[in-house]
Parts: structure tokens; C-alpha cells; sequence
């Protein structure tokens, strides 16, 4: 029954997206309802051929199949993400690369946001999404809830972000920053997103433990808070139900003040609260020892989610936006310091007691370094949503430098460590392939960072003071041309950064790619088979 | 895991999910006091200046800040300083500017600034030009270089919708000349500039440009500035010299324009940037 209604519903979308195709009023709308034609009629067949048959009995045990694909998905799209930037940071230091062979597709302006999406959502939602079905299955004692529902969000996700990718390339954006898919690509995520809180919802409701454990306290506030800072941001009409168009239900202020509370509560729950349940699982495991404070977790836990939702107007000092709301924004983020500290702290000091571990295990180093990243550029945050500091910093690459700091620094490295627990644990090998090859990444990695942070904090303080200079009589001294022409050198730094950041995962593809080739299984007792 | 738990570890809450305890250690000190710290600071913060919505407006702070009026200070404080010296450059002879010390380095300060904000965009930073629009630093004028003169093209710009800017307008004689009218042509002006160009085209060139061109750009090739035809005869290019450009020019003409700066500007300040050009190297 249930097959058939499946059928029902696929070969109605596969119908529904040929006639969309036909009528469509844009390119990148077309293209998308060819895809969605294409997937429905895919999935459709698959279905059919399934239909009837004896289904296998059901399977038992932890339901890691998705997750192994997850991890597949976060190793593609963080190359695929790290390339798009490395390339754009070299077109902003050598415009020429801006081919007009591509017609337009290729500029800056186009592929700026494939980057940030295919880091953000793509790298780190294949991230979290994989490590919180890992970590609420193993912390909760229980199979993932909803049967084929995780791979339903797999899937459903990947097409997410492919819909989110070719539209952009072909000019389909609605030209708010991270929320650039048009209507219905971000209707599509609604219910993806929706059946992932179902899925890890449903987990925690059958867990076999007493408690739930703080991991899954962060990713659900994630999963939770994300769900409905998507739905605010993009409530929209569409121009015409045959076009990509739509126009914003907020207009003026009010619509950059949704916006930014958005954009900086995407900061805030995807890149803090959800990096926070991974760091919460895999540093404690890795490490070997208790997390450092019970209290300190809980107490940082509720601060953070109160605080974080409130610190957006900084983003939008001296623009139309009230100072009123401007003063909240900026107290809420500086009181925030602390409770994102808690975090940095518990991570921290649950090596206390192993911290030789340091010295004979790389993976350790690599969430070290990602806790300290952490910690540094939730001190910077707070210190530039000052309005004084933020009259120097905004609209300068300092904003570009401390946005990486955390997303290569933070996110990038704690999934790398996530990613060297999991994969061993996924495939039930012995160990990695090469510790060394560990460590190679760690130093490129970091060493990348560090080239890409410095150069950006010089350029941003550097571009910041010569716009502001004024002679005796008020006049300015620079250009703004003045001002891009200086900044080449580190525009280059920047790039050759990400060229590091970049060289450093594809070595770690390599190792966890032989990690699974070359590693023998481990003996028997392995865990439930998928 | 605490599989070997230190001797010194203190207690732990009693759970283990996958493994994983946790140590009931208190919120360090320094910690607490500093979260403490900054909401104490962020409540005078929030008294001293505007933050809470109320039902009309919101509260306005004790020390009655405001970001817009920290800005207009800013500005009126400069305005206020060069009230007099603004007044007297508004007012100006063009041409005495130079005479008075004083107002001639007010202006070129000033004209440097208005420059970099309104008109490096097209002719660079540093006013050498690019394809198109026209290096200031040299004394080829295409309208005139004289400082009223220069003047006057900032204040109406060229071939905009404006009724005082100047205009003037090259035919495209891809539609009046042939293919080997135009390459005769070409190669003349290669000559009058001084680049080698191919004798005979040349001189079969010369009767097409006497016919055509000379209107403008005058039987000598030196130009008119009443009718901003540029001169030709030396070795500065509006859009290139060489031959596929003249071809290009010649065929298809060229159209430039430049927006009226008067109706943005105040008059002070097309002085003041008239001045800055005029000195820049070329002025008349």
C-alpha cells in the first residue's frame, strides 16, 4: 500500500516538473525542473522494481549505512567547497580570471556564493547531519528512528544542495547572503529539514539511557533553531509559479534586520551550536576521558541559545537600523563571550589528564587546535560587534578573515578530527592508514589558516584606516581604487592559504580513502552489518 | 572514557552514554565572574545608551547618543572650520585661484578629494586615464584646458541629456566610406601621427580624409576643441593608434560621455576640482 501510494507521489512530481519544464519563464528554472523530473522518474522506476518483492528482514542494530555516505558526501563537498574559494581568491587578486569564455557563470559574482554554500551547508551540513546520526544512535542507545527516513534526508539533502548550486551559477538567487536559493529549492529544505528533526527526535524518544546526553542537546537546538530561522528568512511570493523569481515578504530595514537576525543565528546554531554536539561526542572519545564539567555544559548550553538569537543588529551598525536595536545587538554579543567559552573550556580541559595525547595522536592535535580556533574567533566576534570596533571593521576583509578563522579554523578542523574518529569506526578497520599523513594535514591545514587569517586581519585593519583617513580640512586621502590596488600583496597570501587549506584535505581523501582500501577489517565481532 | 580513572579525578555525575562521563567540576571562578562582568556592563551599557524598545519609541539612553548625530557633528565641525575659505571658493574668479596661496591649496586638497571619489572611477586614481576616458596629467585637451574651461566640462559633462553639456557627434563611415576608403584613411592618420604606414594607402588616404574628416579634425589633423575632435597629429590615443582601432573608430565612430557633475556638486567643489585638474600638469 504504502509502495503505492510512494508511486503515486513520484510519478505525479516526475509529470507536475515535465509540464514546469515546459512553461518555464527562466533557464535556471527550467534546469531545476529537469532535474526534479529526472530524480522523480529515477526514484519512480527504483521503486517499481521494488514493489511486491519479499522485503529483507528488517535490519538491526545502529543504522550507519547513511552515515557512511554522509561522510563520503562531507570529503566531496568540502573539496568541492575549498576549491571554489581558492580559485575566487585568486580571481579577486587576478581579476582576469573572471573568463569571459563562461559567459558571466564563471565570475566572482556567481561562484562567491557556490563557496559559501558548498562550505556551509554543504560541507558542514553533510557534517552534522552525518555525525549527529552517528553520535544521537550510539549516545541514546538506539537504531536511528524512521526506517529509510535518514536516507530520505540524505538524499533529499544532496539535492538541496545541487538545486542551490545550478541555480546559482544560472542566476537564480534571491540576494540575501547564505540564504540565496530561491522559493522553491528553500520549500524543498523545509521538508527535508523537517524529516531530519523527526529522525533525530524520534532517536532520542526511543533511547535506551536515562538522560540525554549534552551532544545531542546542541544538535537538537541546531536542528530546531535552524528549522525556523529558515522558514522567517525566506518567506517570499513567487512572481510566477513557472519562474525562479520571488519577492521578499519584509521590505527595507525590516527585511535586513531578518535577514542578519538569520544570517548571524546561521553563525550561531549551524556553525557554533551544531559544531559544539560534534566536539561534544568526538573530542571526549577520542581523548579517552570524562567531559571536564557536567555544570559548566549545562550552564553555557542555555546561555549560548538565549544570547545567540538576539546578537544580529550588529551586523548592521550605522545603517537604517535604530541604534536602538544596534545597542542590543552589540550587549547581547559581548555577553555572549563567556557562554561560548564554556564550550571552549569544556573541550579543553577534558584533555586534563591526557594531555601527552597531544604529542602521540595528531587527531587530538587537529580538535585542539579547532577548540582553540573556536576560542579565538568567539572572542574576536564580540570584540568587533563593539560599535567603535565595527566603525573600523565592517565592510573590510578583518570581517572575511575572522569568518574563516572560525569556518577553517573551528568547523574545518573538528570535522577533520570527526571525520579520522569515523571512518576506522565506519568501516571496522583496525586504525588509519597513515598517523603521518595526519600530521601532514594538520600543519598544512593550520599553517593555511594562518597565512589566510593574518593576511586578512592586515588588509581589513589596513583598507579600514585609509578609508576613514582625512586631512586637516576633512577631505579624504584615499581612493577606494587607492585602497583595492594596496591590498593585492595580501590577496595573494590569502589565496596561497588556500591553496594549503585545500592540499591538506585532499591528503586527508587520500587517507581515508586507503584507510578503507587497504586496511584489513577487523576480525569478527564487527559492529551490526548495514 | 576514564577506563583508568586518575586517583585525583573528582566525582563524576554517574552517567556514561557510548562511554562518555562527565565530572561534576564547578564553573571555574575566573569564568563565572567574567560572565557576571559583562552582563553588569552590558546593564549600564543599555542604560547610558538608547536600547530598549518601549510602545512608541524606545529608550534613549542617558548620555543621549546617537550614531547619526555623532556623524552630522563630525561633518558640521569641518563645514564650521572651513565655513570662510568654502565661501570664498564658491565665489571665485577661476583664474586668480592660483594668485592666493591660501585658497589655491585649499582647493587643491579639496579637488583631489571630490576627485577620488567622483571621477577616478573612470579616469583613475591617479586622473591617467584608461580606454575611453581621457589622461588629465598630459596637455592634450580635447574640450578645452584652461581652468573656466575645464571648469565648464565638469560642471555639464560631455554628451549627456543635458541641454549646456557639450556635444558632438562623429558619423559611424562604415555606412558613407568602403572597406578601402576607410583602410586609405587609416593609413593616413597612421602618417600624420608619425607611425609607419603604407605609402600608397597613405596618399590615396589623404583625398578621403580632406573630404571626410577635415571638417573636424581640421586639413592639418590638429583637432578642434570647439567641437572636441580630437587632435591627431600626435602620438596620444583616446581609444588606440594602431590599426585595427582606427578602423574601428573610423567604422563604427566612437560616442563618450560624461555625466553633468554641476547638479551633484556644489560649486565649491567643481572650483575646487577644476583647480586640482587644471594643476595636475596639463592646465592652460
Amino acid at each position: 500500500m504504502w509502495d503505492y501510494l510512494k508511486l503515486a507521489i513520484l510519478g505525479l512530481t516526475a509529470l507536475l516538473a515535465a509540464i514546469a519544464a515546459n512553461y518555464a519563464r527562466d533557464l535556471a528554472y527550467q534546469v531545476h525542473a529537469i532535474i526534479i523530473m529526472l530524480v522523480a522518474s529515477g526514484v519512480f522506476l527504483w521503486t517499481l522494481r521494488q514493489t511486491e518483492e519479499p522485503k529483507p528482514a528488517a535490519e538491526q542494530g545502529y543504522a550507519d549505512g547513511v552515515i557512511r555516505a554522509g561522510v563520503i558526501a562531507t570529503c566531496f563537498w568540502g573539496v568541492t567547497g575549498f576549491l571554489v574559494g581558492t580559485w575566487i581568491a585568486f580571481q579577486l587578486a587576478f581579476p582576469a580570471l573572471n573568463f569571459e569564455l563562461f559567459n558571466g557563470a564563471g565570475n566572482f559574482g556567481r561562484l562567491r556564493p557556490l563557496h559559501t554554500s558548498a562550505v556551509i551547508f554543504a560541507f558542514g551540513g553533510n557534517a552534522l547531519i552525518a555525525t549527529s546520526f552517528y553520535v544521537v544512535q550510539r549516545t541514546s542507545a538506539a537504531r536511528l528512528w524512521g526506517g529509510n527516513l535518514g536516507w530520505f534526508v540524505f538524499w533529499g539533502y544532496q539535492l538541496f544542495i545541487v538545486l542551490a548550486a545550478t541555480g546559482y551559477l544560472l542566476g537564480a538567487t534571491q540576494s540575501k547572503e547564505y540564504a540565496e536559493p530561491e522559493w522553491y529549492v528553500d520549500l524543498w529544505l523545509t521538508v527535508v529539514w523537517l524529516a531530519y528533526l523527526a529522525v533525530f527526535m524520534g532517536t532520542i524518544i526511543r533511547r535506551k539511557e536515562p538522560h540525554i546526553y549534552v551532544a545531542n542537546w546542541f544538535y537538537l537546538s541546531f536542528i530546531v533553531t535552524v528549522a525556523m530561522l529558515h522558514v522567517v528568512n525566506n518567506l517570499s511570493l513567487p512572481v510566477s509559479i513557472f519562474g525562479s523569481k520571488s519577492v521578499q515578504v519584509f521590505a527595507g530595514v525590516q527585511d535586513a534586520m531578518t535577514q542578519w537576525w538569520y544570517g548571524h543565528n546561521a553563525v550561531g546554531f549551524f556553525l557554533t551550536a551544531g559544531f559544539l554536539g560534534m566536539m561534544y561526542y568526538f573530542v571526549p572519545k577520542q581523548a579517552e576521558r570524562p567531559v571536564y564539567s557536567y555544570k559548566l555544559s549545562i550552564i553555557h548550553f542555555w546561555a549560548l541559545i538565549f544570547l545567540y538569537i538576539w546578537a544580529g543588529p550588529h551586523h548592521l551598525h550605522y545603517t537604517a537600523l535604530p541604534d536602538w536595536a544596534g545597542t542590543l545587538g552589540m550587549v547581547f554579543s559581548v555577553i555572549l563571550w563567556m557562554p561560548s567559552w564554556g564550550g571552549m573550556i569544556n573541550g579543553l580541559m577534558t584533555l586534563s589528564g591526557a594531555w601527552d595525547k597531544l604529542r602521540t595522536d595528531p587527531v587530538i592535535r587537529m580538535m585542539v587546535i579547532s577548540i582553540g580556533f573556536y576560542g579565538m574567533s568567539t572572542f574576536e566576534g564580540p570584540m568587533m560587534s563593539i560599535r567603535a570596533v565595527n566603525s573600523l571593521s565592517h565592510y573590510t576583509d578583518w570581517t572575511i578573515g575572522h569568518v574563516h578563522s572560525g569556518a577553517l579554523g573551528w568547523n574545518g578542523m573538528i570535522t577533520f578530527g570527526a571525520l579520522y574518529f569515523l571512518v576506522p569506526k565506519l568501516w571496522q578497520r583496525e586504525r588509519l592508514y597513515s598517523l603521518a599523513l595526519v600530521n601532514w594535514h594538520f600543519w598544512l591545514a593550520t599553517i593555511g589558516i594562518i597565512l589566510y587569517a593574518a593576511s586578512m586581519w592586515v588588509t581589513g585593519i589596513m583598507e579600514g584606516l585609509m578609508w576613514r583617513e582625512v586631512d586637516a580640512n576633512g577631505f579624504l586621502v584615499n581612493s577606494f581604487a587607492d585602497t583595492v590596488a594596496a591590498k593585492f600583496p595580501m590577496y595573494v597570501v590569502r589565496a596561497l592559504g588556500g591553496v594549503m587549506f585545500l592540499s591538506g584535505a585532499l591528503v586527508m581523501c587520500y587517507n581515508l580513502w586507503m584507510t578503507v582500501r587497504s586496511q584489513p577489517a577487523k576480525a569478527t565481532a564487527m559492529a551490526p552489518a548495514e | 572514557m576514564a577506563k583508568q580513572p586518575n586517583k585525583q579525578d573528582p566525582e563524576t555525575t554517574g552517567h556514561s552514554w557510548d562511554g562518555i562521563e562527565e565530572f561534576n567540576n564547578p564553573l571555574p571562578r575566573w569564568w563565572l565572574w567574567t560572565f557576571y562582568a559583562t552582563i553588569f556592563w552590558g546593564i549600564i551599557y543599555t542604560i547610558a545608551y538608547p536600547a530598549w524598545p518601549l510602545v512608541n519609541k524606545a529608550t534613549a539612553g542617558l548620555l543621549g547618543y546617537s550614531t547619526r548625530a555623532e556623524v552630522a557633528n563630525d561633518i558640521q565641525s569641518f563645514a564650521d572650520a572651513n565655513a570662510e575659505i568654502e565661501a570664498k571658493l564658491a565665489a571665485a574668479d577661476l583664474t586668480t585661484v592660483s594668485d592666493d596661496p591660501e585658497l589655491q591649496s585649499y582647493a587643491r586638497n579639496a579637488g583631489a578629494a571630490v576627485f577620488r571619489t567622483n571621477c577616478s572611477q573612470c579616469h583613475g586614481s591617479g586622473a591617467a586615464g584608461s580606454k575611453g576616458y581621457p589622461n588629465l596629467l598630459d596637455d592634450d585637451w580635447l574640450w578645452g584646458g584652461d581652468i573656466e574651461a575645464i571648469a565648464h566640462t565638469v560642471r555639464h559633462g560631455i554628451r549627456n541629456e543635458t541641454d549646456e553639456a557639450h556635444y558632438s557627434q562623429m558619423p559611424a563611415f562604415g555606412e558613407i566610406l568602403s572597406d578601402e576608403e576607410i583602410a586609405q584613411a587609416v593609413a593616413y592618420v597612421q602618417k600624420l601621427s608619425g607611425q609607419d604606414a603604407d605609402a600608397a594607402l597613405a596618399a590615396a588616404g589623404e583625398t578621403v580624409f580632406l573630404d571626410n574628416c577635415a571638417a573636424c579634425h581640421m586639413e592639418d589633423g590638429t583637432g578642434d576643441r570647439a567641437q572636441g575632435a580630437p587632435n591627431l597629429t600626435d602620438a596620444i590615443w583616446l581609444y588606440g593608434g594602431d590599426e585595427a582601432t582606427l578602423t574601428e573608430t573610423i567604422t563604427n565612430s566612437r560616442f563618450g560621455v560624461m555625466p553633468a557633475w554641476g547638479p551633484r556638486l556644489s560649486d565649491a567643489e567643481v572650483n575646487a576640482v577644476a583647480a586640482y585638474v587644471h594643476q595636475l600638469g596639463g592646465g592652460e
